[in-house]
């Protein structure tokens, strides 16, 4: 093993070592991470995604901001007692537009990756307002400013174009049309053809937060009443090889 | 130039340096520690054989045992349906009513359907199932929508003004602010705290009858009492909802307010269902 005799020449001569050094990492890295983008048992499509509508994604905005991932998953592990309890575990497609991932790492309060549809736009309001006056156990903290929060949806536009940047395929159109359907989705009076002809039938246009203004919890509560609810598991069945 | 230190017979060689004169035996790694190295190589190498492991042109390997977690997981819960297939099959056929004559299908129910309510409902009806303002108290024997086992189940099932089933209950108070003066709204509210006797003026609960009469009533009933056909509260068992103040009334009344209730029909099975409306009825106010 002569070869193995001759590290003194890496480890006595700086530069040489971090070329290695670097080379080492650079396979390792190849290894693990590449076979992730091609392998057939690591991507796998499924029916129903979408990119977030302009008023999610404001939401989904509000939510990196207030950091709720610090307390909150955003992943169902496949074990019986997550799927039990939140439903279906997370498929890796159902985060392919989230710019970045909301896995998180952490629950101080529950996982929220299916809390879609779970409770009412009502509950969401006053739960984000107070926390303890629906859930009296709850260490969670009020976020009842939101509300007051007026959003115009001026640039949500450039956060969608952002979006499309790292590969979100948001349409010329949507982004045209960006503070249009932002405004469109919190207001069931209004002519949200256009937004159900770009982002599908299933999209939810309620008055989320039940107030006149658009707020911030108009966002966010379009944000959570979405969460997990694109993938129909009725008619999709995942493969169990993968 | 340095003293080297002074060797004594029988020290093993040295590697060679020298740092001001400091120099460092040549010892061998301790044995134990070697083998324990070695030992992880060849382990690692063997649970990359056993595990999925190896990326290759198509797919991962997918190792001898042939692990998955979504397997394992679908084996789990199928376990669990089958060890509680029997009993859920029994909550199916029997009818709603029966249920609580067979103590043990009884308890199952309960217990079953207890899970089921502090996973699904507890956040609105309060892990206790005594509600919160705006989520109704379930433990009393007022029910906006009826509650017998039927009600019960019917409710749990297609939820309340959802848009998720078509057969979801629905109504809908309107707005008085949009149609009535402010001071017929003030003498309402007077009219609807007397039939509570929470009155704090006589006068205008007297005017307030009329306009109760005029746009309550068809709801709400003539005396008050509601009506679960179209889930319109009972006005006179000093059960609120949103609140009994004269504030919280005048709120009600003025904007109108309705809850939201989620269908389960989809997410829950039919034995969930019915198992989470026999723990509900056995609450305290089942009909």
């Amino acid at each position: 093993m002569a070869i193995l005799d001759k590290h003194k020449i890496l480890e006595t001569n700086a530069t040489l070592l971090l070329v290695f050094s670097f080379l080492v990492v650079t396979i390792g890295g190849i290894v693990q991470i590449t076979p992730l983008f091609y392998l057939e048992n690591t991507i796998e499509k499924v029916e129903g995604m979408r990119p977030y509508t302009p008023l999610e994604m404001a939401g989904r905005e509000i939510y990196i901001r207030e950091g709720c991932y610090v307390c909150h998953s955003q992943m169902i592990r496949p074990m019986r007692d997550e799927v039990e309890r939140y439903g279906h575990y997370s498929l890796a497609a159902e985060s392919m537009y989230d710019h970045p991932f909301q896995w998180g790492s952490k629950r101080t309060g529950p996982d929220l990756a299916r809390v879609g549809g779970r409770y009412s736009d009502q509950w969401h309001v006053d739960h984000l307002r107070d926390p303890q006056s629906v859930v009296p156990e709850s260490v969670m903290p009020k976020y009842g400013f939101l509300e007051h929060r007026k959003l115009d949806g001026k640039y949500i536009g450039d956060i969608m174009k952002a979006n499309a940047l790292v590969g979100t395929p948001y349409t010329e159109e949507m982004l045209a049309n960006a503070e249009a359907d932002f405004r469109a989705q919190a207001d069931p009076d209004s002519d949200y053809d256009g937004l159900l002809e770009r982002y599908g039938d299933k999209v939810s246009v309620r008055n989320f937060d039940g107030q006149p203004e658009l707020t911030e919890a108009d966002a966010m509560v379009a944000y959570l009443q979405m969460l997990g609810t694109l993938v129909d598991f009725s008619t999709f069945t995942p493969d169990p090889s993968r | 130039m340095s003293k080297t230190s002074e060797k004594l017979p029988g020290d093993p060689n040295t590697t060679g340096h020298s740092w001001d004169g400091i120099e460092e035996f040549d010892n061998p790694m301790p044995r134990w520690w070697l083998w324990t190295f070695y030992v992880t190589i060849i382990w690692g190498v063997i649970y990359t054989i056993m595990y999925p492991a190896w990326p290759l042109v198509q797919s991962a390997t997918a190792g001898v045992l042939g692990w998955s977690s979504r397997e394992l997981v679908q084996e789990e819960m199928v376990a669990f349906q089958e060890a509680n297939a029997p009993w859920n099959a029994k909550l199916v056929e029997t009818s709603l009513e029966d249920i609580s004559k067979d103590p043990e299908l009884q308890q199952f129910a309960v217990n079953s359907g207890g899970a089921v309510f502090r996973t699904w409902c507890a956040q609105c009806h309060g892990s206790g199932a005594q509600g919160a303002p705006g989520f109704p108290n379930l433990l009393d024997d007022a029910w906006l929508w009826g509650g017998t086992l039927e009600d019960i189940e019917f409710t749990i099932a297609h939820g309340i003004r959802n848009e998720e089933s078509d057969d979801a209950r629905y109504s809908e108070m309107p707005a008085f602010g949009e149609l009535l003066e402010k001071e017929e709204i003030t003498q309402v509210v007077q009219y609807v705290m007397s039939l509570t006797n929470a009155q704090t003026d006589d006068a205008a609960a007297q005017a307030g009858k009329v306009v109760f009469e005029d746009n309550c009533a068809a709801c709400h009933g003539e005396d008050g009492t509601g009506d679960v056909f179209q889930g319109a509260p009972n006005l006179t068992d000093a059960i609120w909802l949103y609140g009994g103040s004269e504030e919280a009334l005048t709120q009600t009344v003025t904007y109108s307010r309705f809850g939201v209730m989620p269908a389960w029909e989809n997410r829950l099975t039919e034995a969930q269902i019915r198992a989470v409306t026999a723990y509900v009825h056995q609450l305290g106010g089942g009909q």
